[in-house]
């Protein structure tokens, strides 16, 4: 029996869990001995112009090495020119509160908050642009040079005529708003500048990508650039190679010619960690009174924060991915990316589908309250049929493999939806405070969407022990045991005597990194394959041994050794085998490319509760289909899915990252940026569908963003579905208290507003 | 989030702490669980150059029966107050209320004292013993003094107390046998935070967390209770008087509707018990 879709507990867990995890700043190397502390000096203001920076009295400071601002950066390459580049540390202007300024560096890092305050700068304050209408209006522009605050717009708006036909059709705006993405462990580095080669070890999801955008920020060759991630504390996205503040520490490394090292507080993080979703959404949907869609539209206003950074491409996702999981006569979305006075966007779990998810999921809903029938009916109605694939979109996706109807009927069906839905009946009898709410989503995603493959090499040694380099680069997600099962399971060599090498650039020169629910797909069959060539090197060399056919040699892969088939007598095992096969031992390297992305996809019920008094929403369940293929581990897909549906029901219920119109931030600390916690949480019911790809051998898609993708829209449509029947259509996110109470509050307003007319007429 | 340089003194005892306070005046802070004063001197809110750390004097740590109140020394942890048997007996209201302060872990640092000291509108404690009609024993150089808990608090982060003035004790009548019936409301958007709106409630006495600078008594409540109102009719009073805070949880406005809902329903759970 293969190992393959068993429960192996997670091997990194018993190190992990005890307290033996070694992130960037738990590094005790000889290499960053004698290292200084870098503290950050940010902007308090939004956005101002700089007329000058006074460092003596920090310098004089106790403990203080240095203090470097833009003015000391005259050894770095120069920017592309673009008028909205975003400088390392502000230069004329910041335009965004936290942007960096200057660096202290201290000897010790409790001076460096002390010396950061004595940096004085001067700044003349401009208009803030906060609001979306502002930024597109434009009457204050973040940068000189351009005529306007958009950086980029895709799609086209709907055609005339395209909703004809259709007899009923809805229009509605509303927020996909900013989110924090929070890892446990914030950004954190360590450098060091020695003969010629600049060394840096940051908590981030590619070190091989990271090399390569630090070598170019700094204007070195790759190859005198070596990063590496060592254990780190989860990244959904915003870990992806190096953010500026990271490449400004391995600088000062470089300029100092003295190690330094940098790691963020939480404020820092809240502040100046790369934000999510920031999208406004128009949608308008179309169809027939029985329950046909026909029409869609997605208008997206992307916020992109004070430069372009991801803002760029999540948008063109989004629109990619707009028409979810039906079968749509027309669709159409078009984007409009915006600059800001706030901190810029970035990739963030799901990276621009959770947003097209929660527009269509919302519309649907909208549709469907507007008919007046049931949003399981209109979305059975409308999903795109298991026979129609491949099936490609409008937007141009080509969906591989899926059914959806038949996750939709799996999930109605394991979260009892009839019965659901007749105790929502029984409450609303009743009448009283606490209602049920019962909210559906069917999703689809795209997962290693990025075009780039991944690398592994298998090496088997003359002890018999396997050594796997992957390109792949976990940060928590459990690739130390997926890989190693990979192996195991192909050579027979076991577990424990596999080791999983990844996120050191000497050692894994070649790679891209773990994003977009991409490493299982595209790094897992890089191992595979690569452990199948292992296998074919040690078929020869273990014939030679045996001198027999190759063809009539078996691996029995119970006790890991090669045999003449039947033959135990003739049983060799893999350390004799690798021993003869010579000095480059049993070695494979393999670069898998997939020849398109994958589209794993999935249904969800949430069942919420609704005080009616205060406006309060409590998730008491939440019964999940996400199909993702094969499995290989369910635990660690389980996983996966937890922890994806927590962060998508934050969205939903909780999470915003707020900033007052002057571009202050309101959610500096965690006391206020309201995060979920296990307490806000039922138990996640998960079921099992496994719908394969093609598109690899191992027949897997992509699990890490599916959760959070399917949650936020069935979350946030539950609680709608609780106050509905006192006639609320919707509710923004995150549909807080008072959120809540204010809808509840305006549609009795409504509802009695006609029935003053009357009574007045 | 490093707190700027201050220096750090230990007091051994009452008298230690007070003399150490003569002798800082004051730039001196008493330091008792730390979790509201460390927290703003990491943001820099709070720069006091002498920290007094009360955590050694053990004396001031107890819950007692004393004729007709019980006693709590003002560095009693929140957790001891929670999983006191005898609070949970005579005073349940205090050992309910400890209970709904943050987490465990602040449970186990923070002290009702600082928690008082602290006088933050937004804590859960203040208007408990608002309602319990405590009474606060303050000692200074000058000796010891009796302080009503409506005396006591005097607006945001200010108190009563002088700089020079240790915070002791918290005397809190026995409830009288007709005003046994009590309720402990705290609205949150997640079990961790702070109250949006708090209602404390012990017989016919109601204080509101976070609905003013400072606890407040619902006064129009307990005087429509006076004149014999039924919860509800009661509960529509309870804003009057109060000037809640806007924020991004809630506008004055929808403070005042929870103050509402949540009193009635303290209202009616007190007349269960
Ligand atoms: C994460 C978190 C969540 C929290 N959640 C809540 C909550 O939900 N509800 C709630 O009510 N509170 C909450 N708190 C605050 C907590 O209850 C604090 O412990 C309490 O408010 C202060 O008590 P302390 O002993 O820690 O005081 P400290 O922080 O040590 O001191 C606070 C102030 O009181 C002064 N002081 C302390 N003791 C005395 C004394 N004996 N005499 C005179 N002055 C004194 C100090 O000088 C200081 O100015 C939370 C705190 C944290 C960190």
């Amino acid at each position: 029996m293969s190992i393959l879709g068993t429960r192996v507990v997670r091997t990194e867990d018993p190190r992990l869990l005890t307290g033996g995890g070694v992130y960037t700043d738990d590094l005790r190397l000889p290499e960053l001995d004698g290292a200084a502390r870098v503290t950050f000096v940010h902007s308090p203001i939004a956005h101002a112009r700089i007329t000058g920076i006074d460092t003596e009295a920090a310098l004089a400071s106790p403990g203080v090495v240095a203090v470097l601002t833009a003015a000391d950066m005259d050894d770095i390459p120069d920017g592309d020119g673009r008028p909205t580049t975003e400088p390392l540390l502000a230069t004329d202007r910041v335009r965004y509160v936290g942007e960096a300024v200057a660096i202290v560096v201290t000897e010790q890092g409790y001076q460096g908050e002390d010396a950061a305050e004595l940096v004085s700068v001067d700044y003349e304050p401009l208009p803030a642009v906060v609001d979306f209408d502002d930024a597109l209006a434009g009457g204050t522009l973040l940068f000189e040079g351009t005529d306007s605050n958009v950086v980029r717009t895709g799609g086209e708006p709907a055609p005339p005529g395209a909703f004809d036909g259709c007899e009923v059709v809805v229009q509605r705006t509303f927020p996909n708003q900013r989110l924090a993405p929070l890892p446990l462990e914030g950004r954190a580095a360590a450098a060091r500048w020695a003969d010629g080669r600049l060394t840096l070890w940051a908590s981030t999801q590619n070190a091989q990508l990271a090399r390569d955008a630090l070598a170019a920020a700094v204007g070195l060759d790759a190859a005198a650039v070596r990063v590496v991630a060592p254990d780190v504390g989860g990244g959904f996205g915003a870990k992806i190679a190096v953010d500026r503040d990271t490449i400004i520490v391995a600088w000062a490394a470089k300029h100092l010619g003295r190690p330094v090292r940098w790691v963020e507080t939480r404020n820092e993080n809240l502040l100046g960690m790369v934000h999510g979703r920031a999208q406004r959404h128009t949608i308008t949907i179309g169809g027939s009174r029985d329950g046909r869609i026909l029409a869609y539209q997605l208008d997206i206003v992307q916020d992109s924060g004070a430069y372009p950074r991801g803002a760029t491409f999540l948008p063109g996702l989004t629109q990619l991915m707009a028409s979810g999981v039906y079968d749509l006569a027309y669709c159409g979305a078009a984007f409009r990316s915006v600059l800001t006075n706030t901190m810029p966007i970035g990739a963030y779990r799901g990276a621009g589908r959770p947003e097209a998810t929660a527009a269509i999921e919302r519309a649907v809903d909208l549709f469907a309250a507007e008919i007046g029938m049931d949003p399981a009916e209109v979305r059975r109605r409308n999903v795109v049929a298991p026979e129609a694939f491949p099936y490609t979109t409008a937007s141009g996706a080509v969906y591989d493999t899926g059914d959806y109807a038949a996750a939709l009927d799996a999930v109605l069906d394991g979260a009892g939806y009839k019965e659901l839905r007749a105790e929502q009946a029984r409450r609303r009898d009743e009448g009283g405070p606490v209602q049920l709410g019962i909210g559906l989503a069917t999703y689809v995603e795209i997962t290693a969407g990025d075009g780039a493959g991944e690398t592994s090499r298998v090496v088997v040694d003359a002890t018999g022990a396997a050594t796997v380099y992957t390109g792949s680069s976990p940060h928590g997600q459990g690739h130390e045991t997926a890989f190693a099962m990979l192996v195991t399971d192909q050579l027979g060599i076991p577990m424990d005597r596999i080791t999983v090498i990844h996120g050191d650039t000497d050692q894994v020169p070649t790679g891209i990194g773990t994003f977009g629910s991409r490493s299982l797909q595209l790094g897992g069959t890089a191992v595979h394959q690569a452990a199948l060539q292992v296998k074919d090197q040690a078929r020869d060399v273990a014939a030679g041994m045996i001198e027999a056919s190759a063809d009539d040699l078996e691996l029995d892969t119970a006790s890991g050794t090669w045999q003449v088939r039947g033959d135990p007598d003739t049983a060799l095992t893999w350390a004799a085998v690798a021993a003869q096969a010579g000095p480059a031992g049993l070695a494979a390297a393999v670069e898998f490319r997939a020849d398109s992305p994958t589209f794993p996809f999935g249904a969800h019920v949430a069942v919420a509760e609704v005080d009616t008094q205060t406006g309060k929403a409590t998730l008491i369940r939440h019964v999940t289909v996400d199909d993702a293929g094969k499995v290989l581990n369910p635990v660690l897909a389980e996983g996966q899915r937890h922890g994806g549906i927590a962060q998508g029901a934050a969205q939903a219920l909780l999470e915003e990252m707020c900033y007052d119109p002057e571009g202050n931030p309101l959610t500096s600390t965690l006391a206020d940026y309201a995060a979920i916690t296990a307490t806000e949480l039922p138990s996640f019911e998960l079921l099992a569908m496994e719908t394969p790809t093609t598109l690899n051998a191992l027949g897997v898609k992509g699990i890490g963003e599916a959760g959070t993708i399917g949650a936020t829209p069935a979350v946030h449509n539950a609680v709608i579905d609780a106050v509905a029947h006192l006639g609320v259509r919707h509710i923004d996110m995150p549909a807080t208290p008072q959120r809540v109470w204010a809808a509840i509050n305006e549609a009795k307003g409504s509802q009695m507003g006609p029935a003053h007319m009357r009574t007045a007429q | 989030m490093i707190p700027a340089p201050f220096s750090y003194r230990r007091a051994g005892s009452v008298a230690e702490a007070l003399d150490l306070c003569t002798e800082y005046g004051e730039d001196a802070k008493f330091l008792a669980g730390g979790h509201s004063l460390l927290p703003l001197m990491k943001l820099r809110l709070a720069m006091p150059e002498v920290l007094i750390d009360l955590g050694p004097v053990r004396e001031l740590s107890y819950v007692r029966e004393e004729d007709g109140h019980i006693a709590i020394g003002a560095l009693t942890r929140h957790h001891d107050l929670e999983h006191s048997e005898m609070l949970a007996r005579v005073l349940p209201l205090l050992a309910h209320a400890a209970g709904q302060v943050g987490d465990p872990q602040v449970r186990h640092r923070g002290t009702i004292g600082g928690s008082l000291a602290h006088s933050d509108p937004a804590s859960d404690l203040p208007a408990t013993v608002l309602a319990l009609d405590a009474t606060l024993v303050a000692r200074g150089p000058a000796g010891s003094r009796e302080i009503a808990a409506a005396d006591f608090f005097q607006g945001l982060f200010e108190t009563e107390l002088e700089p020079d003035e240790l915070l002791t004790e918290i005397r809190v009548p026995v409830p009288a046998a007709g005003a046994a019936g009590w309720s402990f409301q705290k609205f949150t958007k997640r079990a961790i935070d702070w109250a949006i709106v708090g209602v404390a409630v012990q017989g016919s006495a109601v204080a509101l967390v976070n609905m003013a600078g400072t606890p407040v008594r619902a006064a129009g409540v307990e005087a429509a209770l006076a004149g014999g109102a039924t919860p509800a009719e009661a509960a529509a009073h309870a804003a009057e008087g109060t000037s809640p805070a806007d924020d991004i949880n809630a506008s004055p406005a929808y403070r005042e509707h929870l103050a509402r809902v949540l009193v009635e329903r303290a209202l009616l759970e007190a007349q269960s018990v």
